[in-house]
């Protein structure tokens, strides 16, 4: 009998029932709105018969386009997660003056800060931007899918895996307190003794991967199966800023894991890289970290940089100005932003002269970036620009990206860094560049490509609202938080004595409001253009009058993409194809050579979730169970040998025939 | 480029041709994917030797490397690492040849001198840490152990690979699929070869300097 | 809102009007607003003034670039927008050699001259570089001795030791006018950051590792300091007063500390480093010999061994070139964390 308890540990691990936290409001009341909200989704895939469908085509999907449409989803998500936690941040230092505590206890507040940015930046901005590529790369490129399909289902759900950990932490258990990078001392065992930092670890560990393998994927990809005729530099720029992102995934992702698994050992196993004794490093940790977080902004940056170049050259209707430049540009930006990464932390106190290469090197990176620019205003110059949605966000993003660009410069000097330095001043500048670039940049490109991936347009009113909430939000979210890092108020605070600060953070507030309108905005637009989608429909596959191979395509395409691959001769083909008299083929189909759907990346996943949950715990049985089974299922699926198979040429006919139809009726 | 085929519609003479007519096979990713996987690997290295560069004279008042380093053992396991090295190289010419049994008696030798090496390293562990200088001991032994373990995991993975590999080469034969999957082991065994020439020299080497 | 009228009545040139009055309007307001109560804009000691006349001038530099950005960007959209058919059109016009070297010069131009400014300015304002100025009309000689104090953050409070007076004090800390002070900083448990907007910049405290910071304060005045890096959950009340005092207020603050009786000792301190969250001010009128070098050392508790006494245990690492030799080019600052005799200068450069 005396076994029993002691079974249950083993099994259960340091799980116990306090762990649910069933005596915090905020979080009960989340848990009931998110568990209401689940059955409402499960009841009406029930409802309509989805189950099957959901499994067939999306869950199993190793389609390119599926998983991309995935990735954006998720994103979407898990925006409205991560912002909800900002609301939630922005209130409470609203009020917490002086005797005034908040709503929010410090064991809470400063898990939202953390769990805000781990969600921001690895399962909004990743997601997004991850998406984008996957779906547009290969139809750009004239490819019926990635170099490695099933590698890409599976790393959308290590993706989406990870997600899964972080958001299980909410309701069982807590996450970490320590910011979103996780230094030690303080997230070491000794400081941070509890799950949040285990779960920090793991659910980064597992999205990890997935990027990672991503990353090869999407090079592989861009050298190998390029469209005959496409050479290098007649690749859409685009492919290009994918290419350069990918190498920087690369090249930057194996660090973190390297980092989080030397974190995980002091944590487990008691050794002494980071710790304050025994000839551990503490700031071996930051550097590590930090090698990986400055390319990992580029990672995120680059590929909007390349949204924008599409949509400018688009509704400018006019070629990008400075192609090569662009080209080069973009190849400088990828290799200098791997020679900046100690400007995150010139106050560790390194000495003049490394302070001053980093801050140098840091400042030579805004000189591509600023090329950029300029080749974005002369493509605009003398070109006839179309203010479509896409186009609003560009020009949103232009403003508001170069202010937050000059206050990085800024903060690039060490001396005047050492006053701003984790200061509000930083915050606004990050979130300056990461929503003036990243997400104005994601809406262009979801608002740009959505026509393609669903066959409707976005309805135009309500994108707008988006739009305007968005920009004017932002202002009013982030312009006080300069001026309160002027005041020398530092980050993560969540009280103050200073009532003079008061007005600033009320005014953050509202601007944060105002982004929820935005978001709102953005939903309200999704369900109204799926219910006017009749009135919205892209009928040509070519709505905006596009310059690049995916405008060829249906809307949305096939599963093959393209019924016979297409051959390049210049830059922009499609418009090239438009101007030369380009005739659709509407006869002699053949048989098209395609992969299967496979469920191994959603169950190799779902191991690894599992396993990463039982890590956390230190629910030893069950983690080994499933890092067993983690193995023997990748040895099972090498055993498929089985994975593809022909569309035949009839079943291309027939698609190919409505297409034409569609095509002559709507003439 | 002659898979284009001159299937240029009537009445628009003069236009390009802007679509191949017939199936085109773009080249299999496989080898540059894997090379690409095994780049990312070697950073995970990188920051491994970083911190073994870093850490590595932190002994905490505790024994050093050269205390502690037999270099005739490490002498040993990397003769064996290298001589598999070697007959993974005669597994890859067999391959060539089209021969698949003499195939799996070279990755067999490989997988026992591989074992070999694992062996000899994990005794090695063992009796590190009964003398009471294991991981936890200091930061030169944290960065230590897992700079050697983790190439030590490597190659247990490596030949967990090589015995599946074995019995798909042995149930399927040499086909394409399996020569590809054979040429990536291949990769990532000799890539394992150069790590621990890597370790053998700072590690090891290096380490029993004063 | 722009977004209630109908599409056509929205057109660009509205549009683009209402955006421009926003946005400027918004800038404005915080550019006139920022003029009070911006510490950093006005601080009252030699070296902040410094980094914030740096802001400035590196802030008008970029301005050069941005503002023409900005500007161009709203005059093409209007210019060239669809309707605008008076606009000449090109829509194959993607190239021009003059203008790329215009758009790659003018940015490389403007880092030019900011790299060498921060360069220069780095190097003046290396926190571990020892005062060369009181102030922009006045210098100070090198070799006069300038004030000690010795800090430790802890969970989570601050406490000040003052080796040549021999007086300790928590969460309360003061120096007298136009003396320059030489601040060395650690900390106990997790890496902190020692800040005082009106005086310097930051610097990191970090636990067996020492720190340095070089400062003066101009004017009498109390000050708000506070840690610039989050350590957990007493963070947000991780703050004192520093007072700027005339050299006779000084010694008196130095005298009511003595006066207040307190000792601080190895066991004391023990005590004191004990998670704690808004620490009321506490006053040591006398301190333990060797007690910042044993915290430094991470060897109070009496029997734990001394950080640089283990180092010097293995032959291996008796030299800091040793360590250079080894190190990988992520290593930063070697010295910082080698624990330096009493007395010498651990800094490089």
């Amino acid at each position: 009998m005396s076994l029993q308890p002691d079974f249950l540990k083993l099994l259960l691990g340091r799980l116990t029932l306090e762990d649910i936290p069933y005596h915090e409001p905020i979080l009960i009341g989340t848990f009931i709105g998110v568990s209401l909200g689940a059955l409402g989704v499960l009841g009406a895939l029930t409802w309509f018969r989805l189950w099957g469908p959901l499994w067939r085509d999306w869950i199993t999907s190793i389609d390119h386009k599926k998983i991309g449409v995935m990735y954006i989803v998720l994103g979407l998500i898990m925006l409205l997660r991560g912002f909800g936690d900002a609301i939630l941040m922005r209130l409470q230092q609203a009020i917490s003056f002086g005797d005034a505590a908040g709503f929010l206890p410090p064991h809470h507040y400063d898990q939202l800060f953390s769990v805000h940015g781990v969600i921001m930046i690895f399962f909004v901005a990743m997601p997004f931007v991850t998406g984008l590529m996957n779906f547009v790369v290969p139809l750009q490129i004239g490819a019926r899918d990635v170099a490695f399909p099933f590698l890409n289902n599976f790393s959308f759900w290590m993706t989406a895996g990870g997600a899964i950990l972080v958001m299980i932490s909410l309701f069982v258990g807590e996450f970490a307190r320590t910011g979103w990078l996780a230094y030690p001392p303080l997230s070491g065992i000794a400081a941070s003794p509890d799950v949040g930092v285990d779960y920090y670890i793991w659910s980064l560990q597992v999205a990890g991967v997935g990027t990672m393998l991503s990353g090869v994927n999407l090079i592989a990809t861009i050298v190998k199966m390029r469209a005959p005729g496409m050479t290098m530099m007649k690749m859409p720029i685009f492919t290009w800023t994918a290419l350069c992102t990918n190498a920087l995934i690369v090249v930057a992702f194996p660090v973190l894991t390297a980092v989080l698994a030397l974190l995980s050992m002091d944590r487990y196993l008691g050794t002494h890289f980071f710790t304050n004794d025994m000839g551990g490093n503490a700031m071996m940790y930051v550097n590590l970290i930090w090698v990986w977080g400055h390319p990992e902004v580029y990672i995120l940056i680059l590929p909007v940089f390349g949204v924008f170049s599409e949509v400018v050259a688009t509704f400018c209707g006019k070629r990008l100005f400075g192609y090569a430049s662009m080209v080069y540009a973009t190849v400088v930006i990828t290799i200098l932003s791997y020679l900046v990464w100690l400007h995150h932390f010139f106050t560790m106190g390194s000495g003049a002269s490394v302070n001053s290469f980093f801050g140098i090197t840091t400042m030579v990176i805004s000189i591509p970036t600023g090329a950029k620019v300029f080749n974005w205003l002369f493509t605009m110059y003398r070109g006839r620009i179309r203010f479509e949605l896409p186009m609003l966000w560009t020009m949103g993003f232009m403003v508001t990206f170069v202010i937050g660009g000059m206050t990085g410069v800024l903060l690039a000097v060490p001396p005047a860094d050492f006053v701003l330095h984790n200061s509000l001043f930083l915050i606004a500048h990050f979130h300056n560049v990461i929503i003036g670039g990243v997400v104005f940049g994601a809406m262009a490109g979801i608002t740009y490509w959505f026509p393609k991936a669903f066959g409707y347009r976005l309805d135009p009113f309500w994108g707008r609202c988006s739009f305007w909430f968005w920009l004017v939000g932002f202002y009013f979210a982030f312009m006080p938080l300069y001026v309160l890092g002027l005041m020398g108020v530092t980050r993560r605070l969540s009280h103050f004595d200073d009532p003079s600060l008061q007005i600033w953070f009320q005014l953050a507030a509202v601007g944060a409001g105002l982004v929820a309108l935005g978001i709102v905005s953005m939903i309200i637009q999704f369900v109204v253009s799926f219910l006017r989608r009749d009135a919205l429909r892209d009928t040509t596959g070519d709505p905006w009058d596009g310059r690049t191979l995916e405008w060829s395509t249906s809307s949305p395409p096939p599963a093959y993409n393209f019924a016979f691959t297409p051959v390049v001769h210049e830059n922009d083909a499609w418009t090239d194809m438009k101007r030369r008299g380009y005739v659709r083929p509407v006869e002699g189909f053949i048989p098209i050579h395609m992969p299967k759907n496979t469920a191994a990346g959603f169950v190799l996943a779902m191991l690894s979730t599992v396993c990463g949950f039982a890590l956390v715990w230190q629910m030893w049985p069950l983690a080994a169970l499933s890092f067993a089974a983690l193995i023997a299922g990748t040895i099972f699926h090498t055993f498929n040998y089985n994975r593809d198979f022909h569309i035949p040429a009839a079943d291309v006919d027939r698609v190919e025939r409505a297409r034409t139809q569609l095509l002559t009726s709507h003439v | 480029m002659s898979e284009i085929a001159t299937s240029i519609p009537a009445g628009s003479s003069g236009a390009p041709q802007f679509h191949l007519s017939t199936e085109h096979h773009p080249e299999n990713g496989t080898l540059l994917g894997f090379w690409l996987y095994l780049m990312s690997d070697c950073f995970i290295f990188a920051c491994l030797f970083a911190c073994y560069g870093v850490l590595g004279r932190s002994y905490a008042g505790g024994p050093t490397g050269a205390e502690l380093f037999e270099l005739p053992t490490v002498a040993v396991n990397t003769a064996l690492l290298l001589l598999s090295s070697i007959t993974y190289g005669f597994a890859i010419l067999e391959m060539q040849r089209g021969r698949k049994t003499p195939v799996l008696a070279w990755l067999a030798l490989t997988g026992v001198l591989g074992v070999s090496f694992v062996g000899i390293e994990l005794t090695e562990f063992g009796h590190l840490i009964a003398e009471g200088a294991g991981p936890q001991r200091s930061a030169f032994l944290s960065s230590f152990f897992t700079l050697v373990g983790t190439h030590g995991l490597h190659v247990s993975f490596g030949i967990v690979w090589l015995l599946t590999l074995m019995v798909q080469v042995g149930r399927l034969g040499l086909t394409e699929a399996n020569r590809r999957r054979l040429l990536c082991l291949s990769m990532f065994w000799h890539f394992l070869d150069v790590v621990w020439i890597g370790v053998f020299t700072f590690v090891y080497l290096m380490g029993v300097l004063p | 809102m722009a977004c209630l009228r109908s599409d056509r009545s929205s057109t660009p040139k509205a549009r683009f009007h209402s955006a421009l009055l926003a946005r400027l309007g918004l800038i404005g307001a915080t550019l006139a607003l920022a003029g009070c109560n911006t510490v950093l804009m006005h601080p009252s000691g030699d070296v902040a003034l410094q980094q914030g006349q740096l802001i400035v001038v590196s802030t008008i530099l970029m301005l050069l670039i941005i503002v023409p950005v900005i500007v161009l960007t709203f005059v093409f959209a209007w210019r060239y927008r669809q309707s605008n058919r008076e606009a000449d059109y090109q829509p194959d016009w993607d190239h021009s050699i003059q203008l790329e070297l215009v758009i790659w010069a003018a940015p490389l131009l403007i880092i030019i001259a900011l790299g060498a400014i921060t360069w220069i300015s780095t190097h003046t304002l290396d926190p571990y570089r020892p005062l060369q100025r009181l102030d922009a009309n006045r210098s100070f000689s090198p070799s006069a001795k300038p004030l000690t104090i010795e800090v430790v953050a802890l969970d989570w409070k601050w406490l000040f030791l003052y080796p040549d007076q021999g007086i300790a004090v928590v969460n309360d800390l003061a120096a007298p006018v136009d003396m320059p002070i030489e601040f060395r900083i650690t900390a106990e448990t997790v890496m902190n950051s020692f800040f005082i907007p009106a005086l310097a910049g930051q610097i990191y405290a970090m636990p067996g590792m020492e720190t340095q910071l070089h400062a003066v304060i101009n004017h009498a005045g109390d000050y708000r300091g506070f840690s610039a890096n989050y350590s957990g959950a007493g963070f947000s009340q991780m703050h004192f007063q520093f007072h700027g005092l005339s050299a006779g207020d000084f010694e008196q603050w130095v005298q009511s500390v003595k006066a207040s009786g307190g000792s601080l000792d190895r066991t004391g301190y023990l005590a004191l480093q004990k998670p704690s969250v808004s620490e009321p001010i506490h006053r040591y009128g006398a301190v333990e010999a060797g007690l910042y070098q044993a915290i430094l050392n991470r060897c109070v508790a009496v029997g734990t061994p001394c950080m640089h006494d283990m180092m010097s245990m293995n032959p291996s690492t008796v030299t800091t070139g040793m360590r250079q030799d080894t190190a990988a080019p992520m290593a930063m600052a070697p010295d910082a964390t080698v624990m330096p005799a009493p007395g010498t200068h651990p800094h490089r450069d």
